[in-house]
């Protein structure tokens, strides 16, 4: 929705896919360590409210992984893809799975983040590439 | 504590009824509830209702009121929101008043209008049960969610679809004769596996249909129930509830429940039992995998062992812990905001004797009934027990 005129964007949210598009990708990390995804005041493990932006590691694992053929409308046009839980260490992502034919997508795959974009709808999707 | 007494149960039949209204629905679940419980409508003092997705599929707020309406009853009403764990979640609220010495008499339950939405519309809305930033706009859908799970689960403890495949060919078996249940069919292990996939490993076979349905339940003090002779030997003798953080991703754990873990322990704490004393169960199985990681969450199995369950026989009907007997939400269906309430009609009208199902669980004093919202970031624990012969 964020490219249309009318829409609003999701405070927080647009942009970090807009610093992912620049290579730039982030996580919060709170006064004791703990490392969480915006929009966020305040972190979900202790309730530090001192949270700052830190770099995202280049690349992580998949720990987990699906290959969706009934999706929901928005991804009518996308399907069959893949989705994966990824681990960067202080966090993880879930995301589409791109460059790779589904029958190779495994656990423990190293992946970089990529924004792409959605065939169905021309929204911003998360998506993870190998490395 | 004064123990909390079932004294009706109502349900409608689950399936694909797109033409009915969520009013219609509960107003029927109702009317049987109350026929049951031989309790005057005048006497209930709320109503607490489940539902989740009434906006989308009814284009209805505020459900509540409506609801009590639809069901004859003059008093205060409030919806809960809790994904699939809606209606677990009303009863819970209602257990707890009752036991505060708030209320003697209530009506809980739930209803969910979903098949008017048709496949695509209905995946969507169930999909916001997940987070819409990080899990939604990355194209995860309810089953894919559970996928997710399954497959880290075979990563981490082994197993195979075959095995998921058993579980519902079990619950399918158990629906056979719960003329309630939306599918009174059996299947074979070979349908699952060659079922279209929807979300691998989970195909077709290994989800919850879209269903339509309605639940209600009497309650009542134990006081209300000796005052007034009520036939109600059935009591929710424990409650729990517990929460997990909403996405997937953020998780300690991508092939268990702890917030069911939390309910579990909670109930049983409540209710002065363990899982040994447990006879049978009604756990939230909307897709194959969900089944392994309730038993395992609720110690009816072993960690990294539920998945051999139904395979080897422990929890079919005949088995040492029968699971799902009203066929679950696999073959019974799954109107979500109803399905809390359903497990626990279900597991009354299983230690009353009163069930299809009943002479397998002949003698049992102890079932359990577990709901889960979303990929478990929410769930109930109930534990009920005979309290009266």
């Amino acid at each position: 929705m964020s490219d249309s005129e009318s829409s609003v964007t999701d405070a927080g949210f647009d942009e970090w896919l807009a610093a992912a598009e620049n290579n730039d990708a982030y996580y919060l990390e709170c006064a004791n360590g703990h490392g969480s995804l915006p929009p966020r005041l305040v972190c979900p493990d202790c309730g530090s409210t001192d949270l700052t932006e830190v770099k995202l590691p280049e690349t992580g694992d998949i720990q987990t992984f699906t290959v969706t053929h009934v999706p929901t409308p928005a991804f009518e046009e996308d399907a069959p893809y893949a989705t994966a839980i990824v681990d960067f260490g202080p966090v993880r992502l879930t995301g589409q799975v791109v460059g790779i034919d589904l029958e190779d997508v495994e656990t423990g795959l190293t992946v970089e983040l990529e924004i792409t974009v959605s065939e169905t709808t021309g929204e911003r999707v998360i998506s993870l590439r190998p490395a | 504590m004064s123990d909390v007494r079932v004294a009706g149960t109502g349900l409608t039949p689950f399936g694909n009824n797109p033409e009915r209204t969520g009013r219609g629905l509960f107003a029927e679940a109702s009317i049987t509830a109350f026929e049951d419980s031989g309790v005057p409508r005048d006497d209930v003092e709320a109503v607490l209702y489940g539902n989740f997705m009434g906006e989308l599929s009814e284009h209805q707020g505020h459900q509540g009121p409506l609801m009590a309406e639809a069901a004859g009853v003059q008093a205060p009403a409030t919806r809960y929101e809790s994904a699939c764990a809606s209606s677990g979640t009303a009863v819970r609220e209602a257990v707890k008043r009752i036991r505060n010495g708030e209320n003697d008499v209530l009506l809980a339950g739930g209803a969910e209008r979903m098949t008017n939405l048709g496949t695509a519309g209905a995946t969507e809305a169930l999909a916001i049960a997940a987070d819409d930033l990080w899990e939604v706009r990355a194209g995860v859908t309810f089953p894919g969610a559970y996928a997710l799970m399954a497959q880290a689960y075979f990563d981490e403890f082994g197993g195979e679809h075959e095995d998921l495949a058993h579980i519902a060919v079990k619950n399918h078996a158990n629906a056979l004769p719960n003329e309630k249940a939306q599918y009174q069919r059996a299947i074979e292990v070979s349908d699952v596996l060659e079922a279209p996939p929807v979300s691998e490993p989970l195909g077709l076979y290994d989800a919850c249909p879209i269903s339509d349905g309605a639940s209600a339940l009497v309650l009542t003090s134990e006081s209300y129930a000796e005052e007034h002779d009520l036939e109600a030997p059935v009591a929710i003798t424990g409650t729990g509830q517990g929460g997990d953080r909403m996405a997937l991703h953020d998780r300690d754990h991508l092939a268990r429940s702890p917030a069911a873990r939390e309910a579990g322990e909670e109930a049983y704490a409540d209710a002065g039992v363990d899982a040994g004393d447990v006879d049978f169960a009604e756990v939230h199985d909307c897709f194959t995998i969900a089944e392994v990681l309730a038993l395992e969450a609720l110690d009816l199995e072993p960690i990294g062992e539920g998945i051999s369950a139904a395979r080897d026989g422990r929890t079919t009907a005949d088995g040492e812990m029968p699971i799902n007997l009203s066929g679950g939400l696999k073959a019974k269906g799954h109107p979500v905001g109803a399905t809390g309430a359903s497990q626990i009609a279900e597991v009354t009208d299983l230690l009353a004797g009163e069930h299809p199902n009943s002479e397998h669980v002949d003698g049992a004093t102890t079932g359990v009934a577990h709901n889960a919202g979303g990929t478990v970031a929410s769930a109930t624990v109930h534990v009920l027990e005979v309290v009266e012969e």
